[in-house]
């Protein structure tokens, strides 16, 4: 069972709460008509999907239902740190747990 | 090689059952091979035993980082099906089927294969439309399918819950009397014995490193063990696969993630056929030895240790004793996790790649343990003649380009 700090609600709340919802900062071609299929399908389909650190979204979806970033390692499932939509990741605080 | 038989049975019990032979080799590596398998589970194994009898390809190497059979192939509820809803699917996983249904015989090796059939309970009216609508396109298919009653499935099942009151309501359910379960481990050592009969080494304890291409050509797998040298290599790793492709800079539409099954402890004989409900995502059947084995749905999130949350557990066990009321006083045994790699249309991707001589078999996600011998059989066609054998063909690499995608989340969804 994860817990999660949400960084809207400010509390780390039980994993129930939430929906996982894939890989973070994945950026849509600005203008879709114009790349090529395998560009389009790449952004669609492919994903890192690393065995390590991963920055994915997740929907606080029985709270504030936001969605939010979360750095975490896919092997040991510790969580680094959560940011908000729009925000990086602190470096900085790589390591750290919330 | 000893052959298995009643007879030879009755012969090693006069010596007390000392002097059976090895299973299998130990081999040390080659300096080269024709063909190396990274992944020894069911479907590398399968995949270099066909290689072996219809290629007639026998320096073959299976390269394993654990031991064989370990990984999923352990890790699974042994449920074998076909009924699939789209065409090119349902061709594959019968192409298994029929794999299947002479197995034991030709490996000479108990499967176990137990056709004992298979339910998909409908709960809703939807679910009720979506049945009706698989068992049609299966029986166009030539896939034994049947639309049973609420009556039917409660006489094929009298300890499930199909009160008109239940908290689901048994509305109907599919039935494929061929499906049914197999002895997990006995496929993967099966497979095993027979390609080592063949000439296959079996390298076990020996993890992948890096794959060696020049100039866009294969040429050899680094292990922790050293370098050795292929002239194709066959990448079939599961929830590992995108991390051999990351050696190679090669990109895969692939999501890891866990997928919990459990057994409970051993009870009388109470349950005679397979009943999965993806609607609640539970399935329950019961082990020859007399555990329930009960299989849940996936970890949403990504993940690579082999164990999830545990309120998936609560979620299924929930709904399996809503189901079956009379298992709420079982205990559980034993609780697993397997990394399952899942593709975004819930089907698998058979493929050549853009390197030359370089193939991957992976993608399976929550269901790939039915199709191990389709698998194996239609991957070893694959890299025999580099050119994807016809039912691979649909379920090549590039789909993800094209948009011609099997979308199989209705009958794949949680049936593992």
């Amino acid at each position: 069972m994860l817990q999660i700090y949400c960084p809207y609600c400010a509390e780390l709340r039980e994993e129930q709460e939430f929906h996982y919802a894939g890989e973070a900062h994945i950026v849509r071609p600005k203008q879709p008509e114009s790349v090529s299929d395998q560009t389009w399908g790449e952004y669609l389909f492919h994903r890192k999907n690393p065995k390590g650190i991963h920055q994915e979204l997740w929907l606080h979806s029985a709270g504030c239902r936001k969605y939010f970033n979360v750095s975490r390692n896919t092997v040991t499932y510790v969580i680094e740190q959560t940011y908000k939509v729009g925000e990086q990741k602190n470096e900085e605080m790589a390591g750290e747990t919330n | 090689m000893n052959h298995y038989s009643g007879f030879g049975l009755f012969k090693h019990a006069l010596s007390y059952h000392e002097n059976w032979q090895k299973v299998w080799r130990n081999p040390l590596p080659k300096k080269h091979y024709d063909v190396i398998i990274i992944g020894g589970g069911g479907h590398g194994l399968a995949t270099a035993y066909y290689l072996a009898k219809e290629h007639g390809i026998t320096n073959i190497a299976v390269v394993e980082k654990g031991y064989l059979g370990g990984g999923n192939t352990a890790r699974n509820t042994t449920i074998v099906r076909s009924n699939y809803l789209w065409d090119d699917a349902a061709k594959l996983y019968e192409h298994a089927m029929k794999l299947w249904e002479g197995l034991s015989l030709e490996l000479n090796y108990n499967l176990m294969f137990s056709q004992r059939g298979v339910l998909n309970l409908g709960h809703t009216l939807q679910d009720m439309r979506d049945i009706e609508r698989r068992v049609n396109a299966n029986r166009l298919n030539g896939i034994d399918s049947e639309v049973l009653s609420t009556k039917e499935v409660q006489e094929l099942v009298p300890i499930l819950n199909c009160a008109p009151d239940a908290r689901y309501p048994v509305l109907g359910a599919s039935w494929q009397k061929r499906g049914g379960t197999a002895r997990h481990d006995a496929v993967a050592w099966g497979f095993a014995r027979a390609a080592d009969q063949l000439g296959v080494d079996l390298i076990q304890q020996n993890e992948v490193t890096g794959i060696r291409v020049v100039d866009g050509m294969v040429k050899g797998v680094e292990t922790k063990n050293g370098f050795i040298g292929a002239s194709k290599v066959g990448c079939v790793a599961a929830g590992h696969s995108g991390e051999l492709a990351r050696m190679v800079n090669l990109s895969l539409p692939l999501e890891s993630h866990p997928l919990q099954a459990m057994v409970s402890e051993p009870l009388k004989p109470c349950l005679d056929t397979v009943v999965m409900s993806n609607h609640v995502h539970g399935y329950m059947s019961q082990s020859d030895k007399g555990d329930l084995v009960i299989g849940a749905g996936i970890d949403g999130y990504l993940g690579y240790g082999q164990r999830g949350s545990f309120s998936i557990i609560e979620s299924t066990i929930a709904a399996i004793i809503e189901m079956f009321p009379i298992v709420s006083r079982v205990r559980l045994n034993r609780h697993w996790g397997g990394i399952v790699d899942t593709c975004p249309d819930a089907c698998p991707i058979i493929s050549k790649t853009p390197i030359g001589g370089l193939y991957f078999n992976c993608g399976w996600g929550t269901g790939g343990f039915k199709a191990t011998p389709g698998s194996g059989h239609v991957f070893a066609s694959t890299i025999a003649n580099d050119h994807p054998h016809p039912l691979a063909k649909p379920f090549s690499l590039d789909r993800f380009i094209t948009g011609r995608l099997i979308d199989e989340h209705g009958a794949a969804g949680v049936a593992h």
